[in-house]
């Protein structure tokens, strides 16, 4: 949509990971206002906190390897009135310390902002331990927690300057790999919407993270099969855009929905549960079904695991088939 | 707020390890042992060693007290009555439907409760964390008390704020260590032994002071050392005695997490009204 300020859909697409968004972001949130801080653990490049270190070493806190500490350490400055970002690898936060998040940052309303880096499996070669899946679902059922995965590295950019900006627990996903970049400057962000970024009237595929782009090249490839599939792009999971997904859902009557992650719990799950209570239609969820990762490049296991174009695509002619009118 | 004599705020102590046992007993669950013997050391806090205005729970200069051990809250809560942050009629409420005194600590309900505890090993690593803003705003003033439990230092997370307060030599943080030996499985060092607990947090680079936790005077003076020095943190290793006051509850591991009943709580306040048959009570 015109409005929406896309990049046009080609095969030279730039990426990026997104986790470079996040620490653009960083830096200028911590230029624009010094309650701005930053602590993680052992990962400071890896997660691009470097940027925001190098230009405020006095704001920013070393942890070491201690994820429990990390977050509890947030709780603590938030206390004292400061915004925190604190970084590691989603595995280990929020993976290791969901508790400490539960009782000392959502139970409190404080403003700690959790930065999970390499969620999904196209972490690689790494493997399971490392391929965080779970996260979404982990932070999804926490009260007060904002839950965001952004489709690319400028929306991640922009995300996390808004992160900064509200008073609440929030928590950011992001990937490893370059991811490719499909919004630009002037394209919208604001947390708790959904946007459409593509029109049409058969199918709603509806997708977060990494698997925005996925869903966009599905929508192409079903149009060339006289399918006309609409793709909602969801980047912030918590608290969901019931209107603009009951709106999507209603014109189209038929969801796929697609992310890099467990479907149990995760977008498939929260748009399950909403379409459930609301305006039951046939649904399929494209994502990690009850099983782990393994190592493998990434191109190989997005593949192996069924979370690319095709079998988004796939699932939408599945859905098609159930539809009752 | 001038000082006072240690005699009064021994009385004090007594004063409140009676309100200990009536909202306990009214409460009808709730942990008896751990608050009877913190009575002293929460009493020493508020009433000597604190910076801090009960009208102004928020104020911008005071000192911070967190709880770890937030399963000892009915001290907390009784002290800060008893220094007019809110009626004591309120005791009554303990952990009723719409109590601003929950089962265990929340800080958003009670003005002046630091932080929201239960699940153990965080505390030490708020400290840090209020420590650090405290560093980055140039605030040099204030000072972070947390008080742990021992069994609470089973918990991996204390030694990771433990090194992490090392590290950075947060010397505006004193730990205390409410160390009574006992846990709910039984003594500590036969659940987890804990020993040499000194050598232990002198080893993450901490100062460590061991007193008598129940004696005011004690604590006072290790406080005012903790304060004085600038190199490094400092852990108060307090032994106390749990249950202390009430005979049938002293060192009794099984008063960990029980409250009195009708006729225990009788012979509770006896006790402490009489301090063991040494007096007579006024009131009976």
């Amino acid at each position: 949509m015109s409005d929406l300020h896309l990049v046009e859909l080609t095969s030279q697409l730039a990426g990026e990971p997104i986790r470079k968004g996040f620490g653009r972001g960083l830096l200028q949130a911590g230029k624009d206002n010094s309650d701005v801080v930053a602590a993680c653990a052992d990962l400071t490049d890896s997660t691009q906190m470097s940027l925001f270190k190098a230009e405020f070493p006095n704001r920013f806190i070393e942890i070491g390897v201690a994820e429990q500490n990390l977050v509890t350490v947030g709780s603590g400055m938030a206390a004292m009135g400061k915004i925190p970002f604190v970084s590691s690898y989603a595995a280990f936060s929020p993976g290791r310390n969901w508790e400490q998040i539960r009782t000392t940052i959502c139970l409190n309303n404080q403003p700690v902002k959790i930065v999970g880096s390499h969620a999904g499996v196209s972490v690689g070669p790494d493997g399971a331990t490392h391929q965080m899946l779970e996260d979404i679902a982990l932070m999804r059922v926490l009260p007060n927690m904002i839950v965001i995965a952004p489709g690319d590295s400028l929306e991640a950019e922009k995300a996390t300057l808004a992160m900064a900006q509200n008073k609440h627990p929030n928590y950011l996903r992001l990937a490893r790999e370059a991811t490719p970049i499909i919004t630009t400057a002037d394209t919208p962000f604001e947390i708790g919407q959904a946007y459409v970024y593509r029109q049409g009237k058969d199918v709603s595929l509806i997708a977060t993270g990494t698997m925005t782009y996925q869903a966009l090249l599905a929508a192409e490839k079903l149009a060339g099969h006289g399918i006309e599939a609409e793709v909602v792009h969801v980047p912030t999971i918590k608290p969901l855009d019931d209107e603009t997904i009951l709106k999507s859902v209603k014109k189209t009557g038929a969801v796929v929905t697609a992310e890099e992650g467990q479907i149990a719990g995760g977008l498939g799950g929260a748009i399950s549960e909403l379409l459930s209570e609301n305006h039951p239609v046939p649904v399929k969820r494209v994502g990690m079904k009850d099983r782990f990762g393994e190592s493998g490049t990434p191109e190989q296991l997005l593949l192996h695991f069924g979370l690319d174009a095709n079998h988004i695509a796939l699932a939408a002619h599945h859905v098609l088939s159930n539809k009752t009118t | 707020m001038p000082k006072l004599p240690i005699k009064r705020l021994e009385t004090i102590a007594n004063e409140i390890r009676e309100d200990i046992i009536r909202m306990l007993e009214k409460a009808g669950s709730g942990h008896s042992a751990g608050p009877l013997g913190l009575a002293d050391i929460f009493t020493a806090l508020y009433f000597d060693i604190l910076k801090h205005d009960p009208k102004n729970p928020d104020w911008e200069e005071r000192d911070i007290l967190l709880l770890s051990n937030g399963h000892c809250v009915p001290v907390r809560y009784v002290t800060m009555a008893h220094a007019g942050y809110f009626d004591k009629k309120e005791l009554g409420t303990l952990r009723k439907l719409g109590s601003r005194l929950q089962g265990h600590p929340e800080r958003t309900r009670l003005p002046g409760m630091e932080n929201t505890s239960g699940p153990l090993g965080c505390g030490l690593s708020q400290a840090a964390g209020m420590a650090l803003a405290m560093r980055m705003d140039n605030q040099k003033n204030r000072h972070v008390y947390v008080v742990m439990g021992d069994g609470e230092l089973d918990e991996g997370n204390v030694w990771e704020a433990a090194m992490l307060v090392g590290k950075e030599k947060l010397n505006t943080v004193t730990g205390i260590i409410d160390r009574n030996n006992i846990q709910i499985d039984g003594p500590t060092e036969s659940v987890m032994p804990l020993e040499n607990l000194k050598d232990k947090w002198q080893a993450f680079g901490w100062h460590v002071i061991e007193i008598d936790g129940n004696n005011i005077d004690a604590f006072i003076d290790a406080c005012a050392m903790a304060k004085a020095i600038a190199e490094k943190p400092t852990m108060i290793i307090a032994h106390t005695i749990p249950g202390k006051g009430v005979d049938f509850m002293e060192n009794d591991f099984t008063w960990h997490g029980k409250p009195p009943d009708h006729e225990q709580a009788k012979k509770a306040l006896h006790e402490l009204r009489t301090l063991g048959g040494k007096i007579r009570s006024e009131h009976e």
